[in-house]
């Protein structure tokens, strides 16, 4: 789950690391209490997209007036379709050198991974490209610490200020911690910049492997503060893998790999998805009547395909659950059921006992899609 | 032959006193796969349907000779409980827990590395099954058939998919392989393929790929210097959309690999047939054998 840059921040907080002092506003009002801050103050506008900067998002107050001028400017703006609701009002620093570090899992070394360079503050993908020897990368084996000579010697291989050694080591240090304790999937700093007030954080990406829910509390308080689209909430909710598409196919299977490849076999048919709905392994009838209710939200959906192989997943309860969602009901779009695997027959004369005009029952995969596409036309 | 499990395999279940884990084992057992243990701390004496239950793996294998470990114990437990198969003494670990957090993988998979001789499959994955022989998991065996083609896969349900569609065309099957979709995974498509390579019994190998990471690439180098039997592929994904990224540190590692596209180049590179939909995985099988 992808961070607001404030609650990568407050994370910051919790491991020590060392970034400007700020206030969060929602409201102008808010700008009624003290703020306690020096100016200059930068104002940044608090979006999940990038470029934010170039679309007005982040200015820099040097007094209360122009604060309270830029923050009316920025709350309420659209940045790229994602509305601002949230300020974090930084102290600004003044910035001496910038640098570039990030830490993630490198999949197909199966370490984690440093990214630093001394060329930071501008785009390291292309310092990446144009000239790779500015960034320094190094593996971490993940069942062995990152020790401080470690630290020391990528500083030095980095080329940064060797004066600040002792903070950046110590800031390093803690932005590792953060990684690794905090399950992150990514901790991104750019720039981590020498400041008048010593080395700093001044900016953050930061990504949690939501697996590790269970051993952080405040994971949940972050989710519950980012937005989820509306189309997307309902579906959440029900704790179902839904992602809406643009396509007029509503699709419903169980597995992630079987799901994108209906979409595929939709398409090869000439038809498009409307969605991407896993019900996951194990769902039970109710999993399946939730996963239709979904779709009849859907005003682009005009036929839906329900593809089903059962391993852990028993296809009787998922012909149980259509049974329910559409008994006794004048169905709005045509059903088509393909159901394999564990308990198929069985899932199978469920449907044929409750027969209704609109439900379609196909042997294989690609016959399904074709028909899900016929009829939706 | 079959890889990694056959008639003699031996296993050994962990969290086999919970509803899922002894649902599967049972199943495992009906269809004729030896399991001879169970383990739950606290619990050993006891037993679940005739199957003897031991506080630990290394009890487990010392009384039942187990050689394979089946794990179905929740997230916060199971590197826990891989980590004790593989110092218990088993040779291969099949994880089917899903929702380890990374970092607790990541963690896992090198500690084996290192330190242990064992290779594991998963976690996150439907387990293996050798068909006529021994069945290790959660996939659903009536769809599968002894033969002479090894299946491996990331994607569950993928993998009977694909296992459905040549057995329909009475294609059988030495070994089918989930290896699973987690960050990171014990054993890699390079690792099964590898195995299906020097079986003598295996003739051809189909992989069933999916979009995101690099994993197809890497298995498309293998597989143009060392692999000469027919490959037939499938990646799932292509009209998906295009999955985040992990800030720019992930755009630099993965730089423009990880799409259908890259991957479905890699593998026609390297050799291998790729089709368009798991359905044409049977008919292009069948091609490639009958020549």
């Amino acid at each position: 789950m992808d961070l607001f840059e404030y609650q990568g921040k407050s994370l910051y907080q919790k491991f020590n690391i060392n970034h400007p002092n700020s206030k969060l506003i929602k409201d102008l009002n808010d700008l009624n209490d003290p703020i306690n801050l020096n100016f200059p103050v930068v104002v940044k506008a608090q979006v999940q997209v990038g470029g934010r900067g170039k679309a007005g998002g982040i200015k820099v107050a040097k007094d209360i007036n122009e604060l309270t001028q830029y923050s009316e400017e920025i709350l309420g703006m659209d940045i790229k379709g994602h509305k601002v609701e949230i300020l974090l009002l930084e102290e600004a620093s003044n910035i001496l050198e910038e640098y570039y570090i990030s830490f993630t899992l490198d999949r197909s070394e199966k370490k984690y991974l440093i990214m630093l360079s001394a060329k930071g503050g501008m785009d390291i993908e292309q310092v990446a490209e144009e000239n790779p020897d500015d960034l320094v990368k190094f593996h971490v084996s993940p069942s062995e610490k990152l020790t401080t000579s470690t630290i020391s010697e990528l500083i030095n291989k980095a080329n940064l200020n060797k004066d600040h050694e002792k903070s950046l080591s110590e800031i390093i240090e803690n932005l590792y911690l953060m990684f690794t304790e905090g399950d992150c999937d990514l901790v991104e700093v750019n720039p981590l910049a020498i400041t008048d007030n010593g080395v700093m954080a001044l900016d953050s990406k930061v990504s949690l492997d939501m697996n590790a829910k269970y051993k952080h509390t405040y994971f949940d308080d972050f989710e519950q503060e980012i937005p989820i689209p509306e189309s997307e909430k309902n579906a959440k909710e029900k704790g179902l893998n839904f992602i809406k598409l643009d396509g007029s196919v509503g699709i419903i299977g169980n597995g992630a790999g079987l799901v994108m490849s209906t979409l595929d076999v939709v398409a090869e048919n000439g038809g498009k998805a409307a969605n991407f709905l896993d019900i996951g392994g194990g769902a039970k009838a109710e999993t399946v009547s939730s996963a239709l209710e979904v779709l009849e939200a859907d005003q682009n959906v005009k036929s839906v395909l329900i593809n089903i192989f059962g391993g852990i997943t028993r296809c009787d309860l998922v012909a149980e659950g259509i049974i329910e969602a559409t008994k006794g009901k004048e169905l709005v779009w045509p059903i088509i059921i393909r159901l394999d695997g564990t308990n198929s027959l069985e899932g199978l004369e469920i449907l044929k006992a409750n027969p209704n005009e609109k439900i379609f029952i196909e042997e294989s995969m690609d016959s399904a899609a074709k028909l899900a596409v016929q009829k939706g036309l | 032959m079959s890889i990694l499990i056959d008639e003699n395999t031996k296993v050994v279940v962990q969290g086999l006193t919970g509803r899922e884990g002894q649902f599967h084992a049972l199943r495992n057992r009906d269809y004729g796969t030896k399991i001879v243990a169970g383990t739950r701390p606290g619990k050993g004496g006891e037993n679940v349907e005739g199957i003897p239950i031991f506080d630990d793996v290394e009890k487990a294998v010392s009384e039942t000779n187990a050689n394979v470990a089946l794990t179905f114990v929740p997230p916060a437990f199971a590197k826990d409980a891989v980590l004790e198969a593989a110092f218990g003494g088993c040779e291969l670990i099949v994880c089917i827990t899903e929702g380890i957090p990374a970092k607790d993988e990541a963690e896992m998979y090198d500690i084996l590395k290192k330190e242990t001789k064992a290779s594991l499959l998963g976690p996150n994955c439907p387990g293996l099954i050798s068909p006529g022989k021994a069945n290790v998991g959660i996939m659903p065996h009536e769809i599968t058939l002894p033969g002479n083609i090894g299946v491996v896969s990331r994607s569950g349900t993928l993998t009977y998919q694909a296992v459905h569609e040549l057995t329909n065309l009475n294609i059988g099957q030495s070994t089918c392989i989930g290896i699973g979709g987690d960050p990171v995974p014990g054993m890699s498509f390079i690792d099964v393929i590898e195995k299906f390579q020097a079986d003598s019994e295996t003739e051809g190998i189909v992989m069933i790929g999916e979009i995101g990471g690099t994993a197809e690439e890497e298995a498309a180098d293998f597989i143009k210097q060392n692999v000469t039997k027919p490959v037939v592929s499938y990646i799932a994904g292509v009209t998906a959309p295009p999955g985040k990224k992990m800030g720019h540190a992930g755009a630099i590692v993965s730089g423009n690999k990880g799409t259908a596209e890259a991957k479905i180049q890699a593998l026609t590179e390297a050799g291998a047939i790729v089709v368009k939909t798991p359905t044409e995985i049977g008919k292009a099988m069948k091609d490639v054998i009958n020549g």
